[in-house]
């Protein structure tokens, strides 16, 4: 059956989709922001990789050590200037502030990088090539470490938010900003960090996606954008368990999508977003701790 | 006054011609106040007098128009409130505000974060609400109102303030429950805290305090020590009856006399 | 025009209160020039020109809609491409059945208006950036779906197979006409709506949502009338622009280069005024036309100022020309004039100026 391969499939995209979207989650619980320019950045993370690629000759698979904490301290930075200055105004500003953003850099990507497509490739034989579970299942090896990775990493992004002490002062700002001030944090240093994760985040999603599809400077708010926030509404704010949920569920529409014709496989994932958004605008998976 | 400063030294908190406004409403008028270390001292008045703006004010949610804020004889009156808080300012917000998504426990964790050294830990406050140490890993949207209250305490406490602003106690809670919570005022304060809180309910804060100020509209109606106010005195500044208090300017309507007795 | 309002106690003298704060009749008239000098253009500017003008007209239209939506309702639509592909690919069908190109335009302008009730309430529940993403898919969403339809043109799209049998200089003045009478109906339609009772329960909506609500306003109802009017407008544009191109491809109409384009116009102008869609887009016209060569640097430039207006001031350019100058072309608002000062005093609803204090 044809099916159950391309289920498998859309199952581990979905990791992807949920590494996309767990920064944008993040960003929106702890401070109310919807950073339109999220698509972008992963975006960008891919462009920088090809850079820093280029200039440091390091393997494919390791440039996410360079290019992930150099992504993370720009999040910091934007959060602190631009991103707090827009949200001290008002979430409109904001709104308007990161759209501005992202046209910016869309066409700043296109005016000195082309629009032509760039794919990071990996030079590693293993990762490109696929295993078979009987005649009807292929899996590519890539998809499957993107998967792991993902996992990885939301499990991390769990773990830091629940037990260490800066995931706790980022639950604690995103409850109750003035009340967390109130016992001595400085919540524009926590939105700082969030944000940095947010974009450490986003970037090594976009060097995976780079490795494992192309990307052009449009990629961002075409794909992107709207994958990750289809993967955070369907999967529900406030839990990344649930993105991940969200995100195969993305993945799963969109490979029956593809079955059905070619061109709908974009288009399947979309009706399901809009579908939930209407039915069941808190997710899947309701927000936990909140009475 | 000036006999309590003989008395006392320097006050701790001292405030003065506090104006504040929210947009074009002037919710604070002028007002001043001094607590001395050891104190609990009490604000009065009905809703919307301006008690909670005062004491926020002086946690730095707000920023006076006019006016000044000596915390031990530094000028805080523009510092933001997270280093207010870490300076030995902290206060336990009007209706709670726990953090929902932590639990009890975590809430006071968050509230250790920049403590100050001192007396207080989480361990400490365990003692002080026996209740606490069983339930400390529930989620705090579970716990009932004055659980909820005696955890806002707690998270103020570890931090280990030197100041404690309490901003309505008493609110939303039934009368044994308030009781209970003024009831650990004692041991709050032998561990060297003082105390200024805001209290709608007049007959708590009198048993409490060992000095109050009463608010109407803003401005200062009565100032003094709980012996030497009548209740007369006390039901009219807090009504605002015989006379406007506008027209009185900024005066206190009666002080009480300049000879203290300490408060319980 | 003029209310008495009688003050209690203190002073026995009256204030007033007025709709503007000169005569209004002078302002109409200004603009009734301006429109007549406009109208004559195709009489004496060449083809080239009136191109640009039918670009700033179909951008004015857009921007004048944004604003609505966002300036008065609080809803940022990133989604508005929508309307404008429909609009666009409303003519293209007409235009199949034999029907002008000119005649299409309202016809489409209304299916875009009957399009945006189910659309409103696909999104009507949502808010903020949640609202901003949920018409960004639907109208991605849409795009995928008119592709689906070879009839139409596909993914590549379709030329106008019906065009009228005149000269491209004719064609041009009237496809420049129609455009003018879109935009001035734009406006005007603008201006009449937030003079009306309507206007009235936005303001009161965008000061404090919760009163307004315990007022009676009828929010839900009022955004939902902003937003079919947006759909109106954007259609007719999007109209405008099929009869202008002569060509409809849904990667071009329904690309959110649009909704940018009209944002950064309001923004920059004056989020939130009537007058700042037109200083914003005279300003985008301008950089367009002077940065030409250069491709996509105008977006980039006008998305870096767009983004400084939109921090630093809040009420753009034209908030800024209001602030020093005391100028309304467009009364909408009220002058309390107090007696006690030199009649020179008018106070107007206050503007939150983001929070102070933390």
């Amino acid at each position: 059956m044809v099916w159950v391969n391309d289920i498998i499939q859309g199952i581990l995209i979905g990791g992807l989709y949920a590494l996309f979207a767990c920064g944008l989650s993040l960003m929106f619980g702890v401070m109310k922001v919807v950073n339109l320019a999220h698509g972008d950045l992963a975006v960008i993370g891919g462009y920088v990789a090809v850079g820093v690629i280029a200039v440091t000759h390091i393997p494919v698979l390791w440039s996410f050590v360079i290019v992930v904490p150099l992504m993370a301290v720009l999040g910091y930075v934007l959060q602190r200037t631009v991103i707090q200055a827009s949200l001290d105004r008002s979430i409109l500003t904001t709104l308007l502030v990161t759209f501005g953003l992202s046209v910016v850099i869309e066409n700043g990507l296109l005016q000195f990088a082309s629009a032509n497509s760039h794919s990071l490739g990996t030079d590693n034989a293993i990762i490109t090539s696929s295993f078979s579970i009987g005649s009807q299942i292929t899996i590519a090896y890539l998809l499957l470490l993107i998967f792991a990775v993902a996992v990885v990493v939301l499990l991390g992004l769990q773990y830091f938010l629940s037990r260490s002490r800066y995931g706790r002062l980022i639950r604690a700002v995103a409850d109750d900003r003035e009340a967390a001030q109130l016992s001595g944090i400085d919540y524009r240093h926590v939105f700082g960090i969030a944000a940095a994760i947010a974009f450490g985040t986003v970037a090594l999603a976009g060097i995976a996606y780079g490795m494992y599809s192309q990307f052009s400077p449009t990629t961002g708010t075409d794909t992107i954008l709207l994958f990750a926030f289809a993967a955070v509404v369907i999967g529900g704010l406030g839990s990344l368990w649930g993105t991940l949920l969200g995100g195969v569920v993305l993945g799963v529409a969109q490979a029956i999508g593809a079955q059905i014709s070619g061109s709908d496989e974009f288009l399947a994932g979309y009706i399901v977003f809009l579908a939930v958004l209407v039915l069941r605008p808190q997710g899947l998976i309701a927000r936990r701790g909140q009475a | 006054m000036s006999g309590r400063a003989a008395e006392q030294g320097t006050p701790l908190l001292e405030v003065s011609d506090l104006t504040v406004h929210h947009g074009q409403l002037r919710a604070l008028d002028h007002v001043s106040l001094r607590v001395f270390p050891g104190e609990v001292y009490a604000i009065i008045g009905a809703n919307g007098a301006g008690k909670s703006t005062l004491l926020r004010t002086i946690a730095g949610l707000h920023r006076p128009t006019e006016g000044s804020i000596l915390f031990d004889g530094t000028d805080v009156t523009r510092v933001r409130p997270e280093r207010r808080a870490i300076g030995g300012i902290v206060m336990v917000p009007e209706g709670r505000r726990l953090f929902p998504s932590l639990t009890v426990e975590e809430n006071l964790q968050v509230g250790a974060t920049y403590a100050r050294k001192g007396p207080w830990t989480a361990e400490r406050v365990y003692e002080l609400f026996s209740w606490m140490k069983d339930r400390r890993s529930q989620q705090t949207a579970q716990l009932s109102g004055g659980e909820q209250q005696s955890v806002a305490i707690g998270r103020a406490l570890v931090a280990n303030p030197r100041v404690l602003l309490l901003d309505e106690l008493s609110l939303g809670l039934a009368p044994v429950v308030v009781q209970r919570i003024y009831g650990m005022l004692p041991e709050i304060l032998s561990t060297g805290l003082t105390v200024l809180l805001v209290e709608q309910d007049v007959s708590q804060a009198l048993r409490v305090a060992s000095h109050l100020q009463c608010l109407l509209e803003g401005r200062t109606t009565l100032e003094g020590t709980p012996a030497d106010v009548t209740p007369q005195q006390v039901e009219a500044a807090y009504f605002g009856l015989r006379g406007a208090p506008a027209d009185q300017g900024s005066e206190p309507l009666w002080s009480g006399s300049t000879t203290s007795s300490r408060g319980s | 025009m003029t209310a008495v309002a009688e003050t209690p106690a203190r002073s026995a003298e009256k204030y007033r209160v007025t709709r503007s704060r000169r005569n209004v009749a002078w302002t109409g008239l200004g603009a009734l020039v301006v429109v007549v000098v406009l109208a004559l253009f195709p009489y004496v500017v060449g083809a080239g020109t009136e191109t640009i003008l039918v670009q700033g007209f179909i951008i004015l239209t857009l921007a004048s809609m944004w604003n609505l939506l966002a300036g008065y309702a609080g809803l940022v639509s990133v989604g508005q491409q929508a309307f404008v592909g429909l609009g666009a690919y409303f003519v293209l069908i007409l235009n199949i059945h034999n029907i002008s190109m000119f005649t299409a335009l309202p016809v489409a302008a209304v299916g875009c208006g009957v399009a945006a009730f189910p659309m409103w309430w696909l999104v009507s529940r949502l808010r903020s950036g949640y609202f901003a993403i949920a018409t960004w898919v639907l109208a991605t969403t849409v795009l995928l779906i008119i592709e689906k339809f070879p009839s139409i043109g596909g993914g590549t799209g379709l030329s106008l197979p019906h065009t009228p049998n005149l000269g491209s200089a004719v064609l041009e003045a009237y496809t420049y006409w129609i455009g003018l009478a879109v935009t001035v109906l734009a406006l005007l339609t603008v201006y009449l709506l937030l003079r009306s009772r309507l206007g009235l329960v936005l303001t009161a909506v965008r000061d404090d949502e919760v009163a307004a609500r315990s007022s009676g306003a009828r929010v839900g109802v009022a955004r939902m009338l902003v937003f079919v009017v947006a759909g109106i407008g954007c259609g007719a544009a999007g109209a405008l622009l099929a009869d202008s191109q002569l060509i409809v491809q849904p990667s071009a109409v329904f690309s959110v280069q649009w909704t940018a384009e009209m944002a950064f116009a309001v923004i920059i102008g004056g989020l939130g005024t009537i007058e700042g869609p037109i200083l914003g887009t005279i300003v985008y016209i301008v950089l367009q036309q002077a940065l030409q060569s250069y491709n996509v640097w105008y977006l980039i430039i006008l998305g870096l100022v767009a983004m400084v207006v939109a921090i630093f001031a809040r009420r753009g350019l034209w908030g800024l020309i209001d602030e020093h100058l005391h100028v309304r072309l467009f009364p909408v608002g009220y002058w309390l004039w107090d007696p006690a000062s030199n009649g020179r005093r008018g106070l107007r609803p206050r503007r939150r100026r983001g929070r102070h204090g933390a």
